[in-house]
């Protein structure tokens, strides 16, 4: 914003209503007013439209969109605007860290939304921290982060493999093969799920990670073949993905004895190999397009009218759908002159939502989600039946793996 | 016993695909001296024409493959005669020209088909696995090794049988020699290059339905195609088939017993130690440049 007499004038106008902090909010830099000016508050849309996760941030960014217009339609937020700046950081962490910073510095966005790889969120994390702005992260991750100036909307560990683990022990045995790819998600999965494994009284016959993009899974085969695992535990994670699940099928192995568990496998996977090679192997997430709820059934018939029919929703498109309307909870708790990015994170720490997956709320300390977990079982449609949902939403718990270190409101402790 | 056995038979089955996807770059590169770039693409195009096929006009798998194969192979024809072509007697802007393709051609069928990734069926009756001395194998890979058997057949006759073969073998050996006996140099090469890209697209047509149809796919396509013709020896179509095998059963067994991550650094170390100390690969080949 310029600094014109006219914009000075409204701008003391406004600083005058909200009568907070007085003269001095108009001349800092960070002062409420710029972040919400001309009735619009401006929030940074990165996802990746191009490159090699476009598949899946692609869904994310029309969910993205869908929720903005959903909100403008019904008068806004204080009868102020939301307008979307959308960049495409092309899947490369560099450009996201690029795209961050004129997302927060020349749009002066009063959050940004986006991400799905790690890599790109710790790309983007020293921008937000730095200019103390506001980043919402939609995915699911493996936990061991406690940034102050990101939202975390998507399940850590402990959330989506809590009830799933026990759950398999139960129904298939104590053996289980862990395959990933060669990244951090999948080896911090993983010591989540050996020390529950631990507890249970069950097994690690094999763990394994493969390069990313990885496509030719004969020997990995045979080594299920050779370890007989009950369960393989899988997080490997795009392209990936359908390689794994196509041979799985050819090589002649059946879901009834030896089921593929999964934290990665959505909808949208299983559209990209074709349903019945999913069909039977499960996956733990919060949120399936099959759930139902009220909420969902909306949800879902709006995405669909305006992507297509034979559009899906998963998992993280949910997240990125409901964590905008928390931001538009914590706004419209927070006067007009008093928007600031850390202001929004202090109104959202605490907050509940009735999302698509039920009822989410904001931890106010290690600002995750509580979430509901659910366990699905993958069909020949392309779509999961939900087969059990936790009881209660569960508590976010990103330092669930390691004793003694919890994220809390002044960061982290004990490490 | 079984193990290995089912061992025996992924080394084979990557050999196979490996030798599959560097047929057509061997012949490229070898008869040509061309470092196309652009092979991986057309490997990409091959999956995209199937699935373009399949949902499009509901063509079983098999039909397709001919079309297919005709099809990439009129695109690398159009390559050749308006870039390669011009670009003979320099060889390292061939290398920056073909790269160029192929990021044209990733980005074309990125924008037409979308980034999502698409999804080709097995024929119905390939979908199964059969009991081999107690192994489960698969029937589509039994079905890939006996057809790339069968395509490097044909391409022997090809070469070694056909007067087409023949023409090629003496522009090969001595382009203006064999121009001067009345040989249309050009048209062999064009021909060639199509040739070459055809088995490319065949090949990609082939690898679609046991892994995932994306506009990149072929970037990892192209760096194995050449390390099985370096290894094999430029020229050299025993050689490339015995690289080809090497390498698969290499990665296949490093796999098994370590895992892939590490299958693929030290078949990449053994082909750099390899490259050291035998830079015209394990075959060498008997004409004079």
């Amino acid at each position: 914003m310029t600094f014109t007499r006219r914009n000075f004038l409204k701008s003391t106008a406004v600083a005058g209503v909200a009568g907070s902090v007085g003269f001095p909010h108009i001349w800092i830099k960070d002062s409420g007013v710029a972040w919400a000016a001309n009735g619009e508050i401006k929030v940074g849309v990165l996802f990746s439209l191009t490159g090699t996760t476009a598949v899946v941030e692609k869904s994310m960014h029309n969910a993205t969109l869908m929720a903005i217009d959903e909100i403008n339609a019904a008068g806004g937020i204080n009868g102020m605007k939301l307008t979307a700046v959308v960049e495409d950081p092309a899947s490369d962490p560099a450009t996201f860290a690029d795209k961050a910073n004129k997302l927060v510095l020349n749009d002066k966005c009063v959050s940004v939304f986006g991400s799905y790889t790690s890599a790109s969120r710790k790309a983007v994390l020293p921008v937000f921290e730095k200019r103390k702005n506001l980043y919402w992260y939609p995915t699911l991750y493996e936990g061991r982060e406690c940034s102050k100036n990101v939202m975390y909307t998507g399940a850590v560990p402990n959330q989506q493999q809590k009830d799933f683990i026990p759950w398999l022990v139960k129904n298939f045995g104590k053996k289980f093969y862990l395959i990933g790819s060669n990244y951090i998600y999948p080896k911090e999965e993983n010591n989540v799920c050996k020390i529950l494994l631990k507890e249970l009284g069950g097994e690690v016959v094999g763990e394994e990670y493969v390069p990313l993009g990885h496509s030719e899974f004969g020997s990995v085969l045979n080594k299920f073949r050779e370890t007989k695992p009950d369960v393989i535990f899988s997080t490997v994670v795009g392209d990936s993905v359908i390689a794994l699940h196509k041979q799985y099928k050819a090589a002649g192995f059946s879901p009834d004895k030896m089921p593929m568990a999964s934290l990665t496998t959505s909808e949208v996977e299983i559209a990209a190999m074709g349903g019945e090679y999913a069909a039977g192997h499960f996956t733990s997430a919060p949120y399936f397009m099959g759930h139902q709820s009220k909420e969902n059934e909306v949800f879902v018939e709006n995405y669909r009218k305006r992507f297509g029919k034979e559009s899906v929703t998963h998992f993280v498109s949910e997240a990125a759908y409901f964590q905008m309307h928390l931001f538009r909870k914590a706004v419209e708790k927070i006067g007009k002159g008093d928007i600031t990015p850390i202001a929004v994170r202090d109104a959202t720490a605490g907050l509940e939502i009735m999302a698509p997956q039920g009822k989410v709320k904001v931890d106010g300390d290690n600002l995750h989600c509580y979430l509901w977990p659910k366990i699905g079982q993958a069909q020949a449609d392309g779509q999961f039946k939900v087969i059990q949902q936790s009881s209660d939403w569960v508590k976010p718990e990103p330092y669930w793996a390691y004793p003694g270190q919890s994220c809390t409101k002044d960061g982290l402790k004990g490490a | 016993m079984d193990i290995f056995f089912g061992q025996l038979f992924t080394g084979l089955s990557i050999a196979s695909i490996l030798l599959l996807v560097a047929l057509g770059l061997a012949i490229i590169y070898g008869a040509m001296g061309v470092i196309n770039l652009a092979h991986g693409e057309f490997v990409m195009l091959g999956a995209y024409g199937t699935w373009f096929l399949q949902s499009q006009f509901g063509l079983p798998l098999i039909p397709c493959l001919l079309l297919v194969f005709f099809m990439v192979a009129a695109a690398g024809w159009v390559v050749e005669s308006t870039v390669v072509r011009f670009l003979y007697h320099r060889p390292l802007d061939t290398i920056l020209a073909t790269w160029g393709i192929g990021i044209m051609l990733q980005q074309a069928v990125r924008l037409s088909a979308g980034a999502e990734l698409r999804y080709v069926q097995t024929p119905e009756f390939l979908s199964g696995s059969i009991d081999i001395a107690g192994v489960g194998i698969p029937s589509y890979r039994l079905f890939i090794l006996a057809l790339t058997a069968a395509l490097l057949a044909l391409t022997w006759f090809v070469i070694q049988r056909t007067e087409f073969g023949m023409k090629l073998r003496a522009v090969t050996q001595n382009r203006e020699m064999a121009s001067c006996y009345g040989i249309n140099s050009a048209r062999v090469y064009s021909l060639t290059f199509a040739f070459g890209s055809g088995l490319a697209g065949l090949a990609g047509a082939l690898v679609a339905p046991i892994k995932s149809v994306a506009p990149d796919m072929g970037t990892n396509f192209v760096v194995d195609a050449f390390m099985v013709v370096v290894v094999g020896g430029v020229g050299s179509l025993i050689g490339t088939v015995v690289s080809s095998g090497l390498l698969g059963s290499g990665t296949a067994g490093i796999a098994f017993l370590l895992n892939d991550t590490l299958a693929k650094a030290l078949v990449f170390l053994a082909v750099v130690v390899l490259v050291r100390f035998r830079p015209q690969g394990l075959f060498v080949d008997q004409r004079r440049r």
